[in-house]
């Protein structure tokens, strides 16, 4: 029991603070870019479409050393391999699945005739998109943010390979546990993994409550 | 004036078929547009509105709206299942579309809704949904009005009522007014022309009275009931009571037409 107490007090939370960093900085840049490309793929007729949904989904098939491959090697030229930046930017890559799908099926769940009276109205695409499309989609809205959030914590490989473990710049906490557990000491990485795993569930267990409680309380009205 | 030259591929509940109208709307005129589901009534209305391209032109007033924008056009559209912005109230609904609250007031006044203006669409029931998307579509002042069947949920009651206030708004608007409807009575009582349409196409054209009307002396009705000294006919919405002769042909469902002695 002193033991495990000694070992919590003197524990390094860098790599957690290093992590929600860089997840929360991902999750922002990719709401950003992933909204009117979500917004478009659900409105667009277009034949290039599934070109565009099949890249977009890439990183969910790809093994990560593959993308970690090609992004360092583009990454030679700009001074980007093991530093935060170069990390956002794989993030980015590696989570726009887990920010676009959820939106783009809200999008495309919405009630045709709603998205049409709006455009009647006088409204424009982006208006319609602001006032009338996200606001009635805030379960997948809540999905794709925390769900985006939750798998760049989660993430391994791509921050490996981009990264590796340069403390305080790269250093992050599935990384951390990786260390840990290549110098046997297992008991932090026991502590380190607790974490995680009770962060994680906490995470999923919100976005289920959300969801469920939005579902409930919409049927309940209606 | 409005000229549609349209022809489109759909496919309708029967297959494969084509829309081919070459129609002309007076300014001011309201037209009702009836025939079987499937017919292309409501693809019509879409076209006109700029929410379905289809080959030919639509052109208004002079000006052709091959390339006009569905948001220039100035239209007021009731979609059969509303289309409400489910996350706005009542009111906020009327003045997402024109920030008018005189307009929306005096048009919540008439639908009757005033008292639920607060109320979110998903509160409300079929009727009052339909009420709202009524007011709603008034709210842009809009030149052309189309409505896709814009009285089907309500009772007979408030039916009476909103068929005399929308001829009321339509001319004060000066609109003019395309609506889809199946109902003998609305189509009566409000609009001035009717085209009657099967598998994309127009097969009667005119007023309701020449269109509906076919001799006078004959009245359509139903059989609910074989009793044994007497049968049970609906005609409209009345039931008449008449003595059992010789029925031996009649089964329940069949139309039969009555010879009354006006």
């Amino acid at each position: 029991m002193h033991e495990l107490l000694n070992t919590l007090s003197t524990l390094d939370l860098a790599p957690f603070a290093l992590s929600f960093k860089l997840a929360t900085i991902t999750t922002i840049i990719l709401f950003i870019i992933a909204l009117p490309l979500a917004w478009q793929l659900s409105q667009s007729p277009s034949k290039i479409k599934p070109i565009i949904e099949s890249l977009v989904s890439l990183p969910l098939v790809l093994p990560p050393s593959v993308l970690g491959f090609y992004l360092l090697v583009a990454f030679s030229s700009f001074d980007l391999a093991f530093t935060f930046r170069g990390l956002v930017i794989a993030s980015c890559f590696y989570s726009l699945p887990f920010m676009v799908q959820p939106l783009q099926g809200g999008f495309e769940s919405l009630n045709k005739n709603m998205i049409e009276s709006s455009y009647i109205a006088g409204k424009s695409k982006w208006i319609t998109l602001f006032r009338v499309a996200l606001p009635n989609i805030k379960p997948a809205l809540m999905t794709a943010l925390i769900i985006t959030f939750a798998h760049t914590v989660g993430e391994f490989g791509v921050v490996l390979m981009i990264g590796g473990s340069i403390p305080d710049e790269t250093r992050v906490a599935s990384i951390a546990i990786y260390d840990l557990m290549n110098n046997l000491e297992y008991g932090k990485a026991h502590i380190y993994s607790a974490i995680m795993l009770l962060i994680s569930f906490v995470v999923l267990l919100s976005v289920y409550i959300f969801n469920h409680k939005q579902k409930y309380f919409k049927g309940v009205r209606a | 004036m409005i000229s549609l030259k349209i022809n489109k591929a759909l496919c309708g509940a029967k297959g494969k078929m084509n829309l081919e109208l070459d129609l002309e709307i007076k300014q001011g005129e309201f037209l009702a547009i009836s025939g079987e589901s499937g017919a292309g009534k409501s693809t019509l209305l879409r076209i006109l509105a700029g929410l379905e391209k289809a080959g030919g032109g639509v052109v208004v007033n002079g000006q052709n709206w091959k390339n006009v924008p569905v948001q220039q056009r100035q239209i007021g559209f009731v979609f059969q299942d509303f289309g409400l912005f489910e996350n706005m109230s009542v009111e906020q609904n009327l003045l997402f579309v024109s920030n008018d609250k005189v307009l929306a007031d005096e048009l919540l006044n008439i639908t009757q809704l005033s008292e639920l203006k607060r109320r979110k669409p998903n509160t409300l029931s079929g009727g009052q949904k339909q009420r709202v998307a009524l007011a709603r579509a008034f709210m842009n002042r809009p030149k052309i009005l189309l409505l896709d069947e814009p009285l089907s949920a309500l009772n007979h009651e408030m039916r009476l009522k909103l068929q005399k206030e929308i001829v009321k708004l339509h001319q004060r608007f000066d609109c003019t007014s395309l609506m889809v409807s199946h109902d003998a009575s609305d189509i009566y009582r409000m609009a001035s022309r009717v085209v009657v349409m099967e598998l994309g196409k127009v097969i009667k054209d005119g007023t309701a009275k020449e269109v509906f009307t076919t001799d006078n002396s004959l009245l359509q009705g139903e059989v609910l009931e074989i009793q044994k000294d007497k049968i049970v006919i609906l005609v409209g919405q009345q039931l008449v009571e008449l003595e059992r002769l010789d029925y031996e042909v009649l089964k329940v469902g069949d139309i039969v037409s009555l010879k009354t002695d006006i």
